[in-house]
């Protein structure tokens, strides 16, 4: 029940009233007015006590003074406006910050997957022990053991493709994945409309249904609610669409490609177009999701996986050489999802921190300047009978509030800007569209404003608790007012600041130079003037309508777009390749390795039998592309026109992967031999040199280039060398393709020179955002050292006068001034260096071609900061030697 | 001015002040000083009621509902704060009396056996 309080006024006057109904009473009884008054009195007992816990049950006293103390806060920095401007930005700027990495590390890294029960969905990681081979997906048969094993609820292969869907407003190239009917019974979810797959259908084939998402729904099909009843093509196959799924639904997937899924298949992985009888090898699927059995924790499934798995391998010898060994991993489902920005994102949010911690400092010394400033008020309130603890609390109230207006500004600048900076952010950031501002985003934001107004208030704080009133009180009275105590935390707080601000710049340092370092990398192949288009040939689902179903029936196409090719106007010479062929591109090369598996094969030789299947990167090209990208060939002969589809297979391959194969002999001439049933031996004819196609990071990378003539294959890429527009390129490479086949898509104009560069995109995204904030730490630094030495400057103006009056020299003045100032520069640089060495050590995973003890970056960073120390210095010292010392003197 | 020197009149055990109160306010609304002349009259002066104890106890019977005041006139046509019982302050009078009832009988069996 809550009713108004009661005001003191009324209960004072209702004692009164009793007062004088029990003096009337004793002067009935015939007392003197006198006597019954001091009767009346005593017998009451302590009248003010009365009215005291009278007062203070009625109110919590602590948030009484807290009013108090808010509402003089409030007073005390709308009198300083441009001071609480600063404060306000500085915290404004370093909270907003803050709170915007947050709220991504809040969505990737903190908050679970969007699914039912997260924590017992797991990824399945299958690898090969003793091939060295990791993450090698999985075949049919293996599905099936697993599924039976009995620790799984529900486990789905996952096979992403790229296709062609046609029957809605225009033909698109959609994103599929090829999942198990259980799939959406197994991450829990349900469409938006419709309805999912049966999950317990195990027949053969594809299901003639598919889901689709949201996105390709309102994209393809306006958002018609009756698409339920539409059938659309997927390549040259009629599909029934089913359901939709809701909005902001991602698939769990790696890459960004693998997440933003718009169609999803179904299948139990046999029967046509698969084979009737899968057989253990190849590994056909490239990777797969499960929801462990209820109550099974991660540890428990995996001990009970590794006894069904060897027990598999114990079943079927033959297909498990021994030290092959077969071994699968169970892998939390989020790490597989955001496990790799993890580091990155740590990274964003320590550097960000750090640079709300300088903004701390920086305002912490603001408020010292302050407070010195008055000091004589404080001194007076203490002399009219303040508390120490009252005083203290007083001030950190006035921070607190400093704070909290700082951070309220902040948190309107992010929900300002939230739409601008997450188009920023790279696309291919997992979990990026569950990015918001929700309350623990808020909390957080509230807790690091809080946090922030404890640590600036605190240093200003307790020294307003110590001062000494008749000292603060004279010197008051003479307008110099710092205490030496004061003068100190000052410095100390900049020395402060410019460690943290060395700390933040030696990690943008490292991360700059491992930037330049991959900018500047000798690639080894061509990216100037060479321009990619993709087309893809579709696959229907029975092969009686495949026109390119042998590479004997593909290869003529192949020919006649080359001849084509070529004759465009401005192109030198043109190549075909597989996805993999295109240099850098990792969601093409994954596109490849997770529709085909990666490449196993044995080499041939008396030793076979024991060898175990090695792992090599693998593409198909056709001969010209050796030239298009500028590829030096080292040993024997490249591909030639007398390679086709009706003579022995042939490879060209890297350096790297004949000094790894055969490092003694002479690779041509070797045979190598796919793992896959059925592969034919397959002779190296010549050695071409290494170049960083797989990954700038490394260099020598093993490598077989396959003949595309011999090898099948449907997601093609056409390079073309020569001084080209891209923009125009597209439409006339099209015109080209569908002049021999109209069916055909065509997309991606890219020179390769993009390619490379969007390889860096995640790169360059943390580089920038590290060296924005390093950049503004450094600013931040500056202006603190220059707040204190000018304030330095001006206490000492007094001694700089009588010194220049006594005969000091200009250059003097000028050296003491910047000792000053250099002193602090080095002692902060000096605990920056010592916390840098630890900072780079961890971060050492994301640098390349840089060690984490970088000299070149620790010194020049170090160098760097002390100049902008000393130019922060020069002002205020400029400011020292143009003292008259005539006024100064007088001024006293 | 009473009859017995005060230092022998009983102290008020923690908590009965309540009880007393809306045990006094049955017969009708009194203001704070006829609560306190009352209380000290019917037990025939032998209680000791400190005045300035006596508000902060009316105080905490309002907040909790169990009393409700009004500003009025006393006999002698002074302004005074008249208090009078609610009805949930008479559901509490009747638990409290019970409760007394019970430890006083309680503790009179314990004292009575004693002495037997």
């Amino acid at each position: 029940m809550f009713r108004r309080k009661r005001k003191l006024d009324d209960f004072t006057s209702e004692i009164q009233a009793h007062l004088q109904l029990e003096i009337d009473r004793l002067r009935d009884l015939g007392l003197s007015e006198e006597q019954a008054r001091a009767t009346a009195r005593r017998s009451f007992g302590n009248l003010l006590l009365a009215e005291e816990r009278f007062y203070e049950s009625a109110r919590w006293l602590p948030w009484d003074h807290l009013w108090q103390d808010a509402r003089y806060a409030l007073r005390a920095l709308r009198k300083s406006p441009g001071f609480t401007a600063i404060a306000v930005l500085t915290i404004a700027l370093g909270v907003g910050a803050t709170t915007a990495i947050f709220s991504i590390v809040d969505a990737t890294l903190l908050r679970s997957l969007p699914y039912a029960e997260p924590q017992q969905l797991v990824s399945i990681v299958d690898d090969l022990p003793g091939s060295g081979a990791r993450d090698v997906g999985m075949s049919q048969p293996e599905w099936e053991d697993l599924q039976h094993s009995g620790i799984f609820e529900f486990i789905s292969p996952t096979w992403f493709d790229e296709n062609n869907l046609t029957g809605s407003s225009r033909p698109q190239r959609v994103r599929i994945l090829l999942v198990a009917p259980n799939y959406f019974a197994l991450l829990g979810v349900r469409p938006q409309l419709g309805r999912a797959f049966n999950p317990l259908d195990h027949s053969p084939g594809l299901l003639e249904e598919i889901v689709i998402s949201h996105g390709l729904w309102k994209r393809a099909f306006g958002g018609d609610p009756h698409v339920l009843d539409q059938s659309v093509r997927i390549d040259t196959d009629l599909y029934q669409i089913i359901g939709v799924m809701p909005p902001g639904f991602d698939a769990p997937g790696r890459i960004g490609e693998e997440r933003n899924i718009e169609v999803w298949a179904a299948t139990s992985f046999y029967g046509t177009p698969l084979p009737d009888h899968p057989l253990r090898n190849p590994r056909i699927l490239p990777t797969a999701i499960a929801r462990l059995k209820s109550g099974l924790t991660l540890t428990s499934a995996q001990s009970r996986l590794d006894a069904v798995v060897a027990a598999v391998q114990e079943e079927f010898p033959q297909d498990y050489p021994l030290q092959g060994g077969w071994r699968v991993r169970l892998v939390p489902l989020k790490e597989r999802v955001v496990g790799n920005v993890r580091q990155s994102l740590l990274l964003l949010l320590g550097a960000v921190g750090l640079v709300l911690l300088i903004g701390c400092v920086n305002v912490a010394n603001l408020l010292l300047a302050r407070a010195s400033a008055r000091g004589r008020e404080i001194a007076l309130r203490q002399a009219l009978g303040a508390g120490r603890k009252r005083l203290i609390s007083q001030l950190l109230t006035e921070s607190l509030l400093l704070s909290v207006l700082g951070g309220v500004v902040g948190l309107l600048i992010v929900l300002c800007t939230k739409a601008l900076l997450l188009r920023a952010v790279p696309q291919s950031l997992p979990r990026l569209n569950a990015v918001s501002i929700n309350w623990a985003v808020l909390l957080f934001a509230l807790v690091v404003s809080l946090g922030a107004g404890v640590i600036f208030g605190l240093a200003p704080a307790l020294h307003a608790g110590r001062v000494d009133l008749t000292v603060a009180l004279k010197e008051a009275s003479r307008g110099s007012t710092g205490s030496g105590e004061q003068a100190r935390t000052r410095r100390l707080l900049v020395a402060a600041e410019f460690a943290l601000s060395l700390v933040l710049m030696i990690a943008a340092g490292l991360l700059l130079r491992s930037f330049w370092d991959l900018l500047n990398v000798r690639l080894g192949f061509r990216t100037e003037n060479v321009i990619s288009v993709r087309t893809r040939i579709p696959a229907p689902n029975f092969p009686e309508n495949d026109r390119y179903r042998t590479t004997a029936m593909e290869a003529p196409f192949l020919r006649q777009v080359l001849r084509r090719a070529k004759a465009l106007p401005g192109v030198e010479d043109a190549a075909i390749g597989d996805p993999a062929a295109t240099p850098l591109d990792e969601s093409l090369k994954d596109l490849k390795k997770i529709s085909e598996g990666q490449f196993f094969f044995t080499l041939e030789g008396p030793a076979v039998q024991n060898e175990q299947p090695a792992l090599a990167e693998r593409t198909s090209v056709t001969p010209e592309y050796f030239h298009v990208l500028g590829l030096p060939l080292l040993r024997g002969r490249l591909f030639n026109e007398m390679d086709t589809e009706n003579t022995p297979p042939v490879a060209v391959v890297n350096e790297a992967f004949a000094r790894t194969f055969w490092p003694q002999e002479n690779s041509v001439g070797k045979r190598l031999k796919s793992t896959r049933v059925g592969s034919p031996w397959i002779t190296v004819v010549g050695v071409v040199a290494n170049a960083r196609t797989e990954s700038l990071a490394e260099a020598g990378v093993p490598k077989v280039y396959l003949n595309l003539y011999q090898a099948l294959e449907r997601r093609l890429t056409v390079f073309l060398l020569g001084h080209l527009d891209p923009a125009s390129l597209e439409e006339r490479v099209r015109q080209q393709i569908q002049a021999v086949d109209p069916s055909l898509p065509v997309s991606g104009a890219q020179t390769l020179n993009e390619t490379v560069s969007a390889s860096l995109a995640d790169r360059r995204f943390s580089m920038m955002m590290i060296a924005s904030f390093a950049l503004t730490a450094l600013l931040l630094a500056g202006l603190g050292i220059y707040g204190v030495i000018s304030f330095m400057v001006n206490e000492r103006r007094h001694e700089i006068g009588i010194r220049l009056a006594l005969g000091a020299q200009r250059s003097n003045i000028l050296g003491i001034v910047l000792r000053q100032g250099l002193r602090l520069a080095l002692a902060g640089a000096a605990i920056g260096l010592a916390a840098a060495l630890i900072v780079s050590h961890l971060m050492a995973g994301l640098l390349y071609g840089v060690r984490p003890t970088d000299p070149l970056t620790f010194v020049g960073v170090a160098l760097l900061l002390i100049g902008v120390a000393l130019l922060a210095c020069y002002i205020p010292a400029r400011r020292a030697i143009r003292v008259d010392p005539a006024i100064a003197l007088r001024h006293e | 001015m009473s009859t017995q020197d005060p230092t022998e009149r009983l102290e008020l055990l923690q908590g009965t002040l309540d009880l007393l109160i809306l045990r006094t306010l049955i017969l009708g609304s009194r203001h704070g000083q006829g609560i306190a002349r009352a209380i000290q009259q019917t037990s025939d002066e032998e209680l000791l009621v400190e005045h300035g104890a006596l508000y902060p106890a009316l105080q905490r019977l309002e907040e909790r509902g169990w009393i409700s005041a009004k500003w009025g006139t006393s006999a002698n046509n002074r302004k005074a704060r008249f208090y009078s019982l609610t009805s949930a302050g008479r559901k509490q009078l009747v638990k409290e009396t019970t409760k007394w009832n019970r430890l006083t009988a309680a503790i009179g069996r314990i004292l009575e056996s004693e002495k037997g």
